[in-house]
């Protein structure tokens, strides 16, 4: 109704200003839009749309789950070189050991068998200065008992006695050893 | 006179729309106080919340439809 | 629109707030049969088109990695879905491109409908009667086609008392039956409202003195419509959700 004053000069809603959802004549044209809206709308998100969301979300799903498989294998190797890293840091470790200990062996050896000969040779030289220094105290003895025998002879003499070389070494003697 | 009448029943029925304001104010501080105090529930709630609110506000909605129909088609 | 004429020659400050709801011919012409295009019928057609470019063009690279268009388009897919599946249930997932349809449709038309000088179909009750009639219809015929008599359980609630139940199952078949319209009444209401509010403010905008308030009132209605248009169209699709589940699992 409101739309025959329509072309007048703009007064659109002049003569009757009703509320244009309750002009029921244009209900039929509205419904009849709606319907062939809602029906083209239902069609292409039904038969285009709406699957094709799904398959996109559904190789995403995919392509996430193949990336975390294969991140979780790039893991799994990372781990693994880390375990061999490990081991061969262990092996160079006891190598380095084992040579050190060779080493310190053949050292020890060298180093006994230096020391064997220095203790030989010294034991040498102790032994040869031990002959030197007893054949040193034994001329010194004879010459110690030569002086007494010398002196108590003289001694005896001089007191008036007759020096009886036999009887003067033998008390030399044993008072030298007693 | 009788359009004066009409829009004096409008106003009143504009009143309407506050008291539907009250309801919706009621049920989103409601919804407030309690995801406050369980936060973790809160989300799952939301959509109970706007149901409520929905309701809530038809009523104010109706009340606003009585002032129109009262203003512009009696 | 017919404000600043009316303005002028009428005695003082008239409105014409529902203006912006006629339905009129589009190409000219006198009367409107039932096939005429009308601006009703542009802006639903606009819908769709909206709709096509969203959900068809904006997927077609069927990107694995998605791009602007894309993800909003995934978004709204995930969002009805999981609705769907969370308050209709799993064996729901058959209405999901109905209750799409339904959503897609409101919400560009809501959209679309806060354009300056556009038409919104959902603000006219022809439109969301016919939506909530559909819901109401579907809902109807599903729960008697799964569950038999037993659809009819919804109303007697059995864990009442036995001398409420009569009481209770009047209450619940009205109840029933006050659904589609206030399904209905929601949508066009909370639509007409916001747009009629926003023609009363613009309307006060010819008075120069109080015309800045005017103009930031209707910036903050329009900004509170964006919220509207979107929430409404997820309403109407949840209480949708809703309606289905008690036609599936109509026990209480």
């Amino acid at each position: 109704m409101a739309t025959e004053t329509h072309d007048a000069a703009g007064h659109v809603a002049d003569a009757a200003p009703g509320m244009p959802q309750l002009d029921f004549s244009t209900w039929a044209n509205q419904i009849f839009w709606l319907v062939v809206t809602l029906v083209v709308i239902y069609l292409v998100l039904s038969r285009v749309a709406l699957p094709r969301i799904a398959a996109v979300l559904a190789e995403r799903q995919g392509t996430i789950t193949n990336d975390i498989a294969a991140a979780e294998d790039l893991k799994q190797k990372a781990v693994e070189a880390e375990e061999a890293y490990n081991q061969a840091l262990a092996d160079a470790r006891n190598e380095a050991n084992n040579i050190i200990a060779a080493t310190k062996t053949d050292i020890q050896k060298d180093l006994d068998v230096a020391l064997a000969k220095a203790d030989a040779e010294i034991a040498a030289k102790t032994a040869e200065g031990e002959k030197a220094i007893a054949a040193i105290r034994e001329g010194a003895l004879e010459s110690v008992k030569a002086v007494a025998k010398d002196t108590a002879k003289e001694l005896v003499t001089a007191m008036g006695g007759k020096a009886d070389a036999k009887t003067i070494t033998a008390a030399v003697t044993a008072r030298m050893k007693g | 006179m009788e359009g004066d009448l009409a829009h004096i029943g409008a106003g009143l029925a504009a009143i309407g729309s506050g008291a539907a304001a009250i309801g919706v104010g009621n049920v989103a501080g409601n919804f407030l106080a309690g995801a406050l105090r369980n936060p973790s529930a809160a989300a799952s709630q939301t959509a109970t919340l706007f149901i409520g609110i929905a309701f809530a506000e038809a009523l104010g909605i109706f009340s606003f439809l009585v002032a129109l129909l009262l203003m512009f088609a009696v | 629109m017919a404000t600043e004429t009316h303005g002028a020659e009428g005695n003082s400050l008239v409105f014409h707030p529902m203006d912006q709801f006629i339905v009129k011919p589009l190409f000219g012409g006198e009367g409107m049969g039932m096939f005429t295009i009308t601006n009703a019928t542009f802006w639903m057609i606009l819908a769709i088109v909206g709709v096509i470019a969203l959900m068809v063009l904006g997927t077609s690279r069927r990107a694995t990695i998605p791009g602007r268009a894309q993800s909003v388009a995934e978004l709204a897919y995930g969002f009805v879905y999981k609705m769907v599946e969370d308050v209709a249930g799993k064996d729901a997932v058959g209405f999901f491109p109905y209750i799409m349809t339904l959503f897609m449709f409101i919400v560009f038309s809501n959209f679309l409908g806060l354009l300056p000088m556009s038409f919104t179909p959902t603000s006219h009750f022809a439109v969301t009667v016919v939506l909530a009639m559909l819901v109401f219809l579907t809902v109807t015929i599903v729960g008697f086609v799964k569950n038999g008599s037993k659809f009819l359980g919804l109303f007697w609630v059995s864990s009442a008392p036995l001398a409420l139940r009569p009481v209770l199952a009047i209450i619940e078949v009205i109840s029933y039956f006050v659904r589609p319209v206030s399904h209905s009444i929601r949508l066009a209401g909370n639509v007409m409202a916001g747009h009629a509010v926003i023609k009363v403010f613009a309307g006060f905008a010819a008075i120069a003195v109080i015309s800045p308030v005017s103009v930031l009132a209707i910036t903050a209605m329009y900004g509170l419509e964006v919220l509207v248009s979107f929430i409404q169209a997820y309403v109407f699709t949840i209480l949708t959700c809703v309606y289905l589940k008690d036609a599936l699992h109509p026990s209480h």
